[in-house]
């Protein structure tokens, strides 16, 4: 077996795995990276969505062989920027976390939105979040945590 | 005490946001196996013989067989098998387990095995009744004879799935003080203590039940994980190591419970002054193939058959029936949606049958404190419904839209509900059958722990019944910490449900607080037990109906606006304004995120959520084709809490989780009947709907 090289988290890895394995399957279990989580296992949810090359991806949709020489960062990775402390102050401040388990997709989702388009309107959140499925806060607040973030964080993205 | 307008941050927030939180498939023990289920394929019939495949090593087949204990799931009407043994009763229906190490291996046994059933002729429709309950109120022979007409209509609502997005998951094993320990995604723990126990023929106090973080639940994990955690533990008996069972999502939407669907037949009768005498009201529910708890659920439908109105003269009674499909059971609300859904269509469309104001007759029968209630019972608090209708019409413009919204063309339509929910378990139960405990350890640096089984599963308990205590006190919120719910530790403040968390157990942590603080010694441990002792006003007779339903009621009022598309029939949702009496906001941030959530999950059910079944097979099992509201779905909503504090609250405060959803149906299927111009009697109003009630009115 050939092994498959990407960079993770800011550190260069290769691993040794069936190239067809799901990368959230490779990030969770090799990896034991847990913050990615695995809602629907279709893409429908977003609970699983990582960085790739800076933008969302679901990671319950590709294959491991895709990832190969790409970027690929997790929450666990993201949850120690500067642009984190600001979505994640964000967050808080309007609630935007309930049960938590879309919480970490809902953090790259933003960090992908913002890292394209710094000053997003409303229309454009909900367009570009809407891969990613809350049943707890009915979405509201977590709207308005990436305005705040937009705003209180100018100039990181 | 200020309470209301200040939010504490959420104690478990930072380890959520940063995806440190553990989950119940987050967690990964040596020597872990894992489980897979072998359902049933057909909807009923007799089991002749099961084939096992040859089983590899380290593999184990579990079934009835191997079940120490009753094979029966400890819910309130225990008639659900933990594994079927001599026939099924809905497709799905658990048969055994496969248990090893690798999940294809056990994926590819549970397609090798194969079970010879003697097939029967299965139900379907809504004729065999289970239960059945009845009650009258006034002397409803006299509206009857009294009435010049009659007006009837039939309301049906669907499934609905809870849709939380982790979905059901359950680990148990063995631990070190020779204890059967479960954690999993999950709504109570002594429930499953209690059902583990049952299924294993053991003392409970040999089954520890650990709370982790849990990713919604709104009723899919009060009672499912009773079943699930009764056949892991009956494996981790056989097998004597870690066991663990996470559904995928498919499993979890074609075979957990979901909302029951209903049909409901309102028929009113009419005196010559254009006044209702009385009201008939038939509910039926479709149950599945076990009870469970659908009595009680049945219950909830008939209490909250007339909503927020009080009419003299009742003729109420409702049934479940048994069909050869999956079992339904608890979900936010617990029957009030459906029955709240009928009432408010109705009370409006005989208005407009009649040829007065829809808003002028509710008016007319709206519930003030001391009228005599549905069971025939007493409203003893203060209501404060013409206040909450008033705000919510002023921050909406209601009036004015209303007018506008009916010329024809628009493709507007703005609708509106008004609604109660009875907080915690029906009548005297909290009482006389809960007895609900809670615990609150000072420790020697004078941090207070506490300890209640109220599991926090997204609706910030922890925060809020922490922030009850810390506030009596007089300290820092950080000096009171509550931890998640463990059975070993924390005493049985009874289950995480019927919107009872705040109303009956944070009223119990304030009463704890303040015994601690009369006998508070800086430096010193001391602990302090509370058992609750409800109103002593509140009487219940549980086989007749009669008497106070609940220990109290929270209000609400949703006001609804969308558009219409003539070309698509879709519906949008614009905006949406609440109005709530919750009796006191404990926590204003966490008070607003119940709002948002269960509205929209309300509105969901009204116009979105479909799930189609045929044979006994429901069609919809992804969240693709399942559909839930999703970010572009969700309306601006703007929410006001009006303050009218609870003598039997936490600092006032009554129930509210439930009390958000029950509303959003009604409001939406209203403002779309303005909008189209038809009535709906059906939700969820799904544009193929709205093109079949406007094709037909035409012909």
């Amino acid at each position: 077996m050939t092994s498959i090289k990407f960079r993770l988290n800011g550190k260069d890895v290769a691993v040794d795995l069936d190239p067809s394995m799901r990368l959230i399957d490779v990030l969770r279990d090799h990896f034991s990276l847990k913050g990615v989580k695995e809602g629907c296992g279709e893409g429908s949810c977003g609970a699983c969505v990582v960085l790739m090359d800076g933008y969302s991806v679901n990671s319950c949709l590709l294959p491991l062989a895709n990832v190969e020489g790409h970027e690929i960062v997790t929450i666990e990775g993201f949850k120690e920027t500067k642009q984190f402390d600001v979505l994640q102050k964000a967050f808080a401040e309007v609630g935007g976390s309930q049960c938590g388990f879309c919480s970490p997709g809902m953090i790259i989702a933003a960090q992908s939105l913002l890292s394209h388009n710094p000053h997003p309107t409303e229309e454009e959140i909900k367009a570009h979040m809407s891969g990613n499925l809350c049943r707890c806060t009915g979405y509201q607040a977590i709207v308005q945590a990436v305005e705040i973030a937009s705003k209180k964080g100018a100039g990181l993205w | 005490m200020e309470f209301y307008k200040s939010s504490t941050p959420k104690i478990d927030f930072p380890e959520k946001i940063r995806g440190e939180a553990k989950f119940t498939d987050d967690f990964v023990l040596p020597g872990m196996l894992y489980a897979q289920t072998v359902r049933s394929t057909i909807a009923k019939g007799k089991i002749k013989e099961i084939k096992l495949p040859e089983l590899p090593e380290g593999y184990y087949w579990i079934s009835a067989k191997d079940i120490p204990g009753e094979n029966v799931v400890n819910i309130i009407f225990s008639d659900w098998p933990i594994f079927a043994d001599k026939e099924v009763n809905y497709v799905g229906e658990p048969i055994g387990l496969f248990v090893g190490e690798n999940k294809e291996v056990l994926h590819k046994l549970c397609q090798q095995i194969s079970v010879i059933y003697e097939e029967e002729k299965p139900v379907f429709d809504l004729v065999n009744s289970y239960i059945h309950k009845e009650f009258t109120k006034g002397d409803f022979s006299k509206a009857e004879k009294n009435a010049v007409k009659t007006i009837k209509e039939t309301y049906e609502t669907g499934y609905q799935e809870q849709a939380y997005i982790e979905p059901q998951g359950i680990l148990c094993y063995i631990d070190e003080d020779d204890k059967f320990y479960l954690t999993g995604s999950m709504q109570c723990p002594f429930y499953i203590r209690k059902a583990v126990a049952r299924a294993l023929g053991i003392a409970p106090e040999k089954v520890r039940v650990k709370q982790p973080a849990v990713g919604g639940a709104f009723g899919g994990k009060e009672h499912y994980p009773s079943l699930t955690g009764s056949q892991l533990a009956v494996a981790v008996n056989k097998i004597h190591r870690p066991v663990k069972m996470c559904f995928e999502r498919f499993e979890d939407m074609a075979y957990t419970t979901k909302r029951h669907p209903s049909v409901s037949t309102y028929e009113a009768f009419i005196g010559k002054n254009n006044e209702i005498l009385g009201l008939r009201i038939r509910v039926k529910l479709n149950g599945g193939a076990y009870k469970g708890c659908s009595g009680v659920v049945l219950s909830r439908a008939l209490i909250a058959s007339c909503n927020a109105y009080v009419f003299e003269n009742l003729d109420v009674a409702g049934d479940v029936y048994c069909t050869n499909t999956v079992p339904t059971a608890a979900f936010r609300g617990f029957g009030a949606p459906q029955t709240i859904f009928a009432m408010e269509m109705f009370i409006h469309h005989v208005a407009k049958e009649l040829g007065v104001d829809p808003l002028q007759l509710r008016m007319k029968y709206l519930a003030k404190q001391g009228d005599i209630t549905t069971n025939s019972g007493e409203f003893h608090d203060p209501i404060v419904l013409p206040q909450l209708l008033d705000k919510a019409m002023e921050m909406s413009d209601y009036k004015r839209k209303v007018v506008e919204y009916a010329k024809p063309g628009s493709n507007k339509g703005i609708g509106m509900s008004l609604f109660l929910h009875g907080c915690g378990f029906t009548g005297s139960g909290e009482s006389t059958i809960i007895n609900g405990k809670v615990k609150l350890i000072k420790d020697e640096n004078d941090h207070v722990h506490v300890y209640a089984s109220s599991a926090d599963f997204g609706q910030g308990n922890r925060t809020t019944l922490a922030r009850i205590v810390s506030n009596t006190l007089g300290l820092p919120a950080e000096q009171c910490t509550m931890e998640a719910a463990d059975t070993d530790h924390t005493p049985d403040s009874g289950p995480t449900a019927a919107s009872r968390t705040i109303i009956i157990v944070g009223f119990l942590m304030e009463k704890a607080a303040k015994q601690l603080k009369k006998i508070w010694k800086s430096g010193v441990r001391q602990e302090h037990i509370e058992s609750y002792v409800g109103p002593s006003y509140i009487h219940w007779d549980e086989d007749t109906m009669q008497g106070d339903a609940y220990p109290s009621y929270s209000w609400g009022v949703n006001i609804v606006e969308v558009s219409f598309d003539p070309v698509s029939y879709q519906i949008k949702v614009d905006h949406c304004w609440s109005t709530y009496d919750v009796g006191r906001v404990v926590d204003e941030r966490i008070a607003v995120g119940q709002a948002d959530g269960g509205l929209l999950q309300g509105l969901g059910y009204g116009y979105l959520e479909h799930m189609g079944i045929k044979d006994g097979k429901f069609r919809n099992r992804s969240l693709s084709d399942y559909i839930i509201p999703t970010f572009e779905d969700a309306p601006p909503m703007e929410t006001a809490f009006i303050d009218n504090p609870f003598i039997y609250g936490a600092n006032g405060a009554k129930g509210m989780g439930e009390l958000t959803l029950v509303g959003g149906a009604p409001a939406i299927a209203l403002a779309i009947e303005q909008a189209i111009g038809h009535k709906v009697n059906k939700i969820p109003a799904t544009p193929e709907y709205i093109m079949e009630v406007i094709n037909h009115d035409k012909h």
